[in-house]
């Protein structure tokens, strides 16, 4: 590949034809500031914050797009009149943006914040005059929508076209007028939005944010006549540290089990102790169909965020869906009935409250609700809810003590950690099933071909004289890809495991926010992945099949996978909806 | 299908059917100018009454027109009559009764009627005894050089034979049958020709960019008709007059960078422009002209129209290209420049209707010709749409180098009722004022940049004393804040403070600093937006800045509107000595803050007063004062 060789405020340096401008100059340890420059998915050069001067241009170049193209050419990233330009940019947006920073969600994590600090933005009324209208979203279950706040990066666009190819938001009206919002100005609530957070994971500012449960969850823990009880999913542990200024890749597990205790929950419970049963139940599903050679390929439904979208986008395919409900879901199931008995608890009287790396559980906690019923699950909240509560808590989070999750519902094997990232399900499904069809072990328990968070992956195995064509598919938009291939009959599998986000729950759309001078650097999600792998290879115990606790609650409860009663619990059904439920 | 020669042929046998007749000529040709300046003005009803007349009375050797624009839309509806062997004669502002009257005396009797003609050049007035003049004498014309407009105002532009007749296709001809295509890029490249859409860029280079890999990847050539500039019309009028030119050189640029499909990128606005192109299209698919194999050569080339909803910024090539994507037509940042990668990725050259209109000449004619023609850095000829305050408004094309004084004063005919002129806006919202001390500064590009505005697409709007350029400097800017995309923050926020300073300013309420934060918030702009439309956005300010900073001083620190413009600093009274009550003002005031008795002197109540100046309008003693 041929080399260029340019100056960067008087560095040499020799990158690749093309680099970018904000690549070559990081290369030599000079950090040029973006807003909406997203690697891969955003590379637009809206927001003109990486503004740099490029010796003979007339005009400033965008240095998150511009390339280096030819040799001596002479950048400059910081001269006082770059400082100035960007501090007017800032100066500009501050000027559209509604400033309640003292008690905004992402005050501390805000983007914009934090380079009006950096910028020395002295006068942030600088140029104040009237905004742009814009509406205040709360018609979606999981989120709410502040154009006030927004500042056109249009990351949360390309997320919901590019990465998911949901597409429920996009660019409204134009000039200052300009929105970011649903066609025909619905409500996000009316569209066929799947609730996979994405676009608030990639929000710089507080204008995207998850409905905010913790003042309920303070609120049921306080009151004496609630038994109020907790499960947190796999992928929290591996993210939530980051929020109390940890490296990502810190597993927190024990810190996260000692806060939640403080916190004051009843019992500190596990969802991976439903991954478990998930994985027995589901390996059970898909041997029956293989056997039958029916509803193949079997189509994972941890994901609620994919059932969503599944059930929108891919009606015809639901069938295939697994029956199984969610671990998030199965735990509440099963907490409210044979936990419940167990201790002699009215079930109603009990508040299953989930910490998700994930909004579109928020959703799913409402799913056929008008069947009536208790739900599973009564409050389902983001990692960064749970931050929020550990903090307004007033609990030292770094400074805790390592403790451990109650028994028995807080008992699980390394297959569950898995769950937490894509190709997880999947692994440990065929590790159950393998078992179950061998009688035996596996003997390669890991499958290293379906780990890390590529977008896709497939693989064959023969368990028990049977080959299995498996694919694993995160990010909807490769899901869509992937399904069309399916629906056509091109691509031949018998499981599928799917996960709406892009690398699986530990980049789900409710972890802790990753501002983009990082994220466009260091896959964040990878880091996070490694502690769910390192936390299988640790465990002592790695089939779903020997966790005790599961073991236990089939033999003093639900006798059989697949049992009727375990059907009644554990398992759900799949509806027939439409892209635009409106029209 | 048609065959070169026989192209060629046609255009032999049919040349003299549509210039001035020869004397043996056996029918009379009348032409209506039917373009859009035209039918707003009424030649749909004109040719109506002309085609009833010669109907009734049976003038059999007499042919009905409708042509393009024929330049002076200010005296549409225009006639044309070309009798064999006698000199053209116009009518203007032609009406179905003098339509009725021409016929009978003009097309049957043969007595042209002097009164409807345009005569002396320096005297517009219409009367029975002047003598007749063809239009093409008077002052509008004479320095005029039609290459673009050629064939506006002369065929009739729904009739592909009519094209063929003035030499269309022979361009193309000629470079599919007898020039390899780098020839043909070397020649653009020769002549010297830029981009007619604003910025000036060597259209051979453009070209020359984009001509790798022929026949190994798909490429594409799209025309820019997306003109939007206010008051600009130039390319309006060549896609109804003459779009026939506009395919031929799509085919030719098509030819020589190796591409098969062209798309040509026309606002919805203009319906006539995209029904004279698709009748256009039909006839030269017809003929073989445009498709499969052109002239046998084995040479493909298709073009589709795509029609856009009316965002001003379409008209930015990046943008542009993203609307026929499908997508929000928003700029994208360049490079990738559209030669390497623009339409759906693939290597794009983006011409304007103009620069296209040129193509064909400049192959028959030859680069040394075109060079011959203005200035050496700006060969060639421009078209200005002459707007605002001058006598001749309408669609001008002049020789590059020509000077300003000569476009506004000879060829528009001054600034009607005695004003003295103040400033030239060139360039649209992109551009800026050029004032009188560069009055005879010749056109071309580097000229008009050097002093702050630019070439832009061609809308020359002309401003007499009574024009504020604070006002004006906001027009356009309103303009451009109201066209903004909303994409990247210096266009969308910043060109919208500056407004709302301008705003300020010419409220009344401008204080000190605020000339200096327009000024750095100019600049700004200038140097940080994505595209060029925001680039520029500021230039209608910093030029008025630039060459009229008294008159932003005026309102900021005197409170005063100069040209008495800005509502908020003027105010009008009536002079009691020479008020003779007449009561008219009174009568005629929408808000009645007028007062006073008959033949008493009236009083204007300056809290109700909207300063709307219908009473100064309308005051036949001159009472009515504005200060």
């Amino acid at each position: 590949m041929e080399q260029i060789t340019l100056t960067i405020d008087g560095i040499q340096v020799t990158v690749p034809k093309g680099t970018t401008i904000l690549d070559a100059a990081r290369s030599v340890h000079i950090d040029i500031p973006t807003l909406c420059y997203m690697r891969k998915i955003n590379e637009i050069g809206a927001c003109r914050i990486c503004v740099v001067e490029v010796e003979g241009m007339d005009n400033y170049a965008a240095a998150c797009v511009y390339p280096c193209d030819r040799d001596g050419m002479v950048v400059h990233t910081s001269t006082p009149e770059i400082l100035e330009a960007r501090k007017k940019t800032l100066q500009l947006m501050l000027s559209n943006h509604r400033k309640d920073c003292w008690t905004c969600s992402r005050s501390g994590s805000c983007e914009l914040m934090r380079l009006c600090h950096r910028y020395d933005v002295d006068d942030t009324n600088r140029y104040e005059g009237p905004v742009t209208q814009t509406v205040l979203d709360t018609s979606s279950i999981h989120m709410i929508r502040d154009g006030s706040k927004c500042i056109l990066c249009r990351r949360c666009v390309a997320m919901c076209n590019q990465v998911q190819g949901v597409g429920v938001i996009g660019t409204n009206h134009r000039g200052f007028a300009t929105s970011i919002g649903c066609a025909f100005e619905m409500g996000l609530g009316q569209t066929s939005c799947v609730g996979c957070g994405q676009c608030i994971s990639v929000c710089p500012t507080g204008a995207l944010q998850e409905k905010d449960s913790t003042q309920e969850v303070f609120k049921a823990l306080g009151d004496p006549r609630k038994h109020v009880l907790v499960e947190v999913a796999p992928a929290v542990r591996a993210a939530l540290g980051e929020s109390f200024g940890l490296a990502p890749g810190t597993d927190v597990q024990g810190k996260l089990v000692a806060a939640l205790r403080r916190l004051g929950f009843e019992q500190v419970f596990d969802t991976q102790f439903a991954a478990d049963l998930t994985a027995v139940e589901e390996a059970h599903e898909l041997i029956g169909l293989l056997q039958s050679g029916v509803r193949l390929p079997l189509l994972t439904s941890c994901s609620s965020g994919w059932v969503q979208y599944c059930e929108r986008y891919f009606p015809d395919l639901t069938e295939h869906l697994s029956t199984c409900k969610s671990p998030q879901q199965m735990f509440g199931a099963v907490a409210k009935s044979y936990y419940a008995e167990k201790n002699g608890i009215d079930p109603a009287q009990i508040v299953m409250v989930s910490f998700m790396p994930c909004t579109a559980k928020k959703m799913e906690i409402h799913r056929l609700e008008e069947e009536g019923g208790l739900p599973d699950v009564d409050f389902a909240l983001t990692t960064r809810e749970l931050a929020r509560m550990i903090d307004r808590a007033g609990i030292r989070f770094t400074e805790l003590p390592d403790e451990d999750f109650d028994a028995p519902l807080g008992l699980s094997t390394g297959a569950a950690a898995l769950f937490g990232v894509t190709g997880g399900v999947m692994e440990a499904a065929l590790r159950t099933a393998e078992k179950i069809l061998t009688g035996a072990a596996p003997e390669r328990l890991e499958l290293t071909e379906l780990r890390g968070i590529a977008g896709v992956k497939e693989a064959s195995y023969t368990i028990a004289g049977q080959t299995l064509h498996v694919a694993v598919v995160s990010g909807l938009a490769n899901t869509r890809a992937l399904l069309e291939k399916v629906r056509s009959g091109e691509a031949d599998y018998q499981f599928i495991e799917v996960m709406a986000c892009p690398g699986g729950c530990v980049n789900g759309g409710g972890q802790p926010h990753v501002p983009f001078d990082v994220r466009n650097f260091v896959d964040v999600p990878a880091k996070r992945a490694q502690v769910l792998y390192s936390q299988d290879r640790k465990h002592a115990l790695r089939l779903p099949q020997d966790n005790p606790a599961v073991e236990a609650l089939y033999r003093e409860y639900l006798g059989e996978p697949g049992s009727p009663r375990a059907k009644a619990l554990l398992h759900t059904h799949y509806r027939k909806l439409r892209v635009n439920p409106e029209f | 299908m048609k065959t070169l020669e026989d192209i060629r042929n046609m255009e032999v046998a049919m040349a003299p059917t549509v210039g001035p007749r020869p004397a043996d000529a056996k029918t009379t040709r009348v032409l209506v100018g039917m373009a859009t300046c035209g039918l707003a003005s009424g030649a749909g009803t004109v040719m109506d009454a002309l085609r009833q007349a010669v109907k009734e009375l049976k003038l059999d050797n007499v042919e009905l027109v409708s042509t393009g624009c024929i330049g002076i839309c200010q005296y549409e509806p225009i006639v044309e009559v070309l009798e064999p062997g006698q000199p053209k004669v116009t009518y203007i502002h032609v009406n179905p009764r003098k339509a009725a009257e021409i016929a009978k005396s003009h097309l049957r009797d043969g007595q042209p009627l002097g009164k409807y003609t345009m005569t002396n050049p320096d005297d517009l007035t219409m009367d029975d005894s002047t003598p007749v003049t063809a239009l093409d004498d008077t002052g509008i014309f004479r320095k005029q050089l039609r290459i673009v407009l050629r064939n506006c105002g002369v065929i009739d532009p729904e009739r592909i034979d009519e094209a063929i007749a003035r030499g269309a296709y022979q361009a193309l001809g000629k470079a599919l049958t007898e020039l390899s295509p780098d020839q043909v890029i070397d020649i653009i490249l020769d002549s010297g020709l830029r981009g007619r859409g604003g910025a000036g860029f060597p259209t051979g280079k453009k070209w020359r960019f984009a001509c790798g890999d022929r026949g190994k990847v798909q490429k594409y050539v799209c025309c820019n008709a997306d003109e939007g500039d206010p008051g600009a019309f130039m390319d309006r009028s060549v896609l109804e007059g003459d779009p026939h030119a506009v395919l031929e050189a799509m085919a030719i640029a098509g030819y020589a960078i190796g591409a098969s499909q062209g798309f040509i990128y026309v606002r919805a606005e203009y319906p006539l422009a995209v029904a004279h192109l698709r009748t256009a299209l039909r006839q030269a698919y017809d003929y073989g002209l445009l498709g499969k194999n052109i002239f046998g050569s084995g040479f493909d080339f298709d073009i589709d129209l795509r029609l856009g909803a009316g965002a001003f910024v379409c008209g930015e090539e990046t943008a542009l290209m993203t609307s026929i994507e499908g997508k929000r037509g928003e700029p994208r940042p360049r490079p990738p420049f559209p030669a390497n990668q623009g339409l759906f990725g693939k290597p794009t050259i983006l011409n304007n209707v103009e620069t296209l209109a040129n193509v064909p000449q400049i192959i028959l004619r030859g680069a040394e010709w075109f060079r011959s023609i203005g200035t050496e850095k700006s060969p060639g000829t421009k078209v200005f749409a002459l707007g605002g305050k001058i006598r001749n408004t309408g669609l001008v094309e002049i020789p590059m180098g020509t000077t300003l004084r000569e476009v506004v004063e000879e060829i528009g005919g001054g600034i009607p009722n005695g004003g003295s002129f103040k400033a030239a806006q060139t360039g649209g919202p992109s551009g800026g004022c050029i004032s009188r001390e560069n009055f005879d500064i010749p056109i071309d590009y580097d000229n008009l940049t050097a002093i702050g505005s630019m070439m832009g697409s061609g809308g020359l709007i002309v401003m007499d004393q009574d024009s504020c350029m604070v006002d004006i400097a906001k027009f356009f800017l309103r303009f451009t804040v109201d066209e903004s995309c909303g994409k990247c923050t210096p266009c969308r926020v910043g060109t919208r403070r500056m407004l709302e300073l301008l705003e300020k300013i010419t409220d009344g309420k401008g204080a000190h600093g605020d000339l200096d934060e327009l000024e750095a918030l100019a600049s700004y702009i200038t140097k940080n937006a994505l595209c060029g439309l925001g680039q520029t956005a500021p230039n209608p300010v910093l030029s008025t800045i630039r060459y009229f900073r008294d008159e932003y001083a005026a309102h900021i620190v005197e409170k005063r509107c100069p040209a008495g413009v800005c509502k908020s600093m003027i105010s009008y009274s009536i002079d009691p000595k020479v008020c003779k009550g007449c009561t008219m003002c009174m009568r005629n005031c929408p808000v009645e803050a007028i007062s006073g008795g008959v033949k008493r002197p009236h009083r204007i109540d300056p809290a109700r007063c909207i300063k709307c100046g219908n009473c100064m309008s309308v005051c036949p003693f001159h009472a009515v004062r504005k200060g």
